[in-house]
């Protein structure tokens, strides 16, 4: 908005753009946590969408605004209020459906699992606009820390992004395969020893300090955007797992990049255009799919997979 | 109403705070009983899904200068169609719901930056209004067209509760029997739409998803009995809005959509303790 009256429009010359839009720190500073945001959204994405748990996902995304809003009324910076609340809500959602005893094998299936995730967003949302209620004069604020603002990242906050961003993809390198096979079959995973509960906990947890890292940058309703739809538009494109996550992390980087770009020079917030562009590569990535499937496939899977049924409960995963 | 109200002591001697009740007790009475069948569907994602939709169709409603209320509904039932449509059998998939509502809750900044830039200093309250909430806003007659459309959407569930029952507990069953599954799916999932409209105007389109799942999820924990639960969602539901107005009513600075809401998890979550209890694989579960 501010800078959007103070830049110069697009010249349509890639090159003085690029370095006219550089010429500010922040904007830089804009790009490189775009970048550790994009890669970490794509790879943790995509296992998201694997495990069926997108639901758990928007929570704990959701949940980063009374984090950021309670950490200003206490004072403090918004970067602990965001991993508090994330990896908080992540550890009460891994522990309490379970003690009902009713496991589910889908992560957003289960009807008492998905209203408890519910009522806790919900609680959690309302404790957020509490929060902003006590803390008079803070409504300015609000709109950006929902849908997102590029504007003002230091470049401690990008340290502390990438220093998490590490950290995370560290822990899933190490439980990454393990992961896989309990997402992919948790029955037969569990017989041959893997601990699916664990895994499950802490994937639980990388996801909620991931989503913690990201809404610095997209703000926490639009998150979810960058969780779910590249790594959706990857799982319709590919149903190996390597590929797959690398397909997701690269749209999610080129979307994020673009956004960054188009929000630099237009009015509107970067949530709009991030949750936008990444929306139109998922609407392509149907396109393509169902092209391939009236091409060359048996005619009864592709009846299947266009009635809805997801790509990796169709074709083989491995 | 205002007359009325005059002569009464205490909180309800407030119009606002009888318009309040009265609409809030009518639109908690439509979203415990949507709610039940919303959580023995699994379906709370599609309530979640609807919760940013109606954000975005308040806001796009706002954009364009109309009734906030005309986009509200418009854009919850046209939505839930939509998403009834892209799944198999009217249960829509989480992934294609998730980046179409993901994509939507964009959409929804889009409009409140044209919103705000727009119309000055008015107009900058609107994101917040709109996605917490103000129940304590509702004059007599919003309040007296909330309550209308909240009976409806009752009386509707009411009069088929037992084939929406037979469909949600063994699909394969009643289809079988030759109840209309699908046609029932999306009559299901428009309903929820109107209630999703409906709740947003009093807890706001971010928490009305605790209106909708926190009732029912407490009656399913208490009691296996499917009628029994429907009606304890209900009651739950009704019981938890008046307990969040007092409360909010009691201390000023709380607003109304915490309070419900706190009260709303604080029931849910008494409910996780007492039925620690025995939890034996009721009908529902069977199926899963």
């Amino acid at each position: 908005m501010l800078i959007a009256d103070a830049a110069t429009d697009w010249s349509w010359n890639p090159v003085a753009d690029l370095r006219q839009m550089w010429a500010f720190p922040f904007m830089v500073n804009a790009f490189r946590a775009g970048a550790i945001v994009a890669v970490l959204a794509g790879v943790i994405g995509w296992y998201m969408v694997l495990r069926r748990q997108s639901f758990a996902g928007h929570t704990l995304s959701t949940v980063a605004f009374p984090g950021a809003a309670g950490a200003t009324l206490l004072g403090v910076g918004a970067v602990y209020g965001y991993f508090t609340f994330c990896v908080g809500a992540a550890l009460v959602i891994a522990a309490i459906p379970r003690a009902g005893g009713h496991e589910s094998g889908h992560g957003s299936g289960g009807g008492e699992e998905a209203a408890v995730t519910g009522t806790i967003q919900a609680f959690l949302l309302g404790a957020g606009f509490l929060f902003i209620a006590l803390y008079q004069g803070f409504l300015g604020g609000v709109d950006a820390l929902l849908f997102g603002s590029f504007l003002g990242i230091t470049t401690t906050q990008v340290e502390v992004l990438a220093a998490v961003g590490a950290a995370v993809l560290l822990v899933l390198a190490v439980v990454g395969r393990p992961l896989l096979f309990a997402s992919v079959d948790p029955a037969v995973a569990a017989a041959r020893g893997v601990p699916v509960r664990l895994l499950s906990t802490v994937f639980l947890v990388v996801l909620g300090a991931a989503t913690a890292a990201t809404s610095q940058i997209t703000g926490a309703l639009l998150v979810f955007a960058l969780l779910v739809m590249p790594a959706a538009t990857a799982q319709n494109l590919t149903a190996r797992p390597v590929l797959g996550i690398a397909a997701s992390v690269g749209i999610a980087l080129a979307v994020t990049w673009t956004s960054l770009t188009v929000a630099y020079y237009s009015p509107y917030p970067i949530g709009f255009w991030v949750t936008t562009f990444a929306f139109a590569a998922y609407a392509a990535s149907w396109g393509v799919r169902l092209l391939r499937e009236r091409r060359g496939r048996a005619p009864g899977r592709g009846a299947v997979a266009a009635a809805g049924t997801p790509a990796w409960t169709s074709g083989s995963l491995l | 109403m205002t007359v009325l109200a005059s002569g009464w002591p205490g909180a309800l001697g407030h119009p606002f705070f009888l318009h309040a009740a009265l609409a809030g007790a009518a639109i908690a009475a439509a979203s415990g009983m949507v709610g039940y069948f919303l959580v023995l569907r699994a379906q709370v994602f599609t309530g979640d899904a609807l919760s940013h939709m109606a954000f975005t169709g308040s806001l796009a409603a706002l954009a364009a200068g109309v009734d906030l209320r005309l986009g509200l509904y418009a854009a919850t039932i046209a939505v839930a169609v939509l998403l009834g449509t892209l799944s198999r059998s009217g249960r829509a998939d989480d992934v294609a719901i998730g980046s179409v509502f993901a994509w939507i809750t964009g959409l929804g900044a889009f409009f409140l930056t044209l919103y705000t830039t727009s119309g000055g200093a008015d107009n900058a309250g609107a994101g917040v209004r709109v996605l917490f909430g103000s129940i304590f806003g509702l004059s007599a007659g919003q309040a007296g067209t909330a309550a209308a459309v909240a009976a409806g959407v009752c009386a509707v569930v009411l009069a088929v509760f037992r084939l929406l029952l037979f469909a949600s507990v063994d699909e394969a069953v009643a289809a079988a029997r030759g109840v209309p599954v699908r046609l029932l799916g999306f009559g299901f999932l428009a309903l929820v739409g109107v209630t999703a409209a409906e709740a947003s105007q009093a807890v706001g389109s971010l928490l009305l998803l605790g209106l909708l799942a926190a009732p029912a999820g407490t009656a399913q924990r208490l009691t296996d009995n499917p009628a029994r639960a429907f009606a304890l969602s209900t009651v739950l539901a009704v019981a938890e809005m008046w307990g969040g107005l007092t409360i909010s009513y009691a201390v000023p600075k709380m607003p109304p959509s915490f309070a419900i809401v706190a009260v709303a998890a604080a029931v849910y979550a008494a409910a996780f303790a007492v039925g620690a209890r025995r939890r034996n694989p009721g009908p529902r579960l069977a199926r899963a």
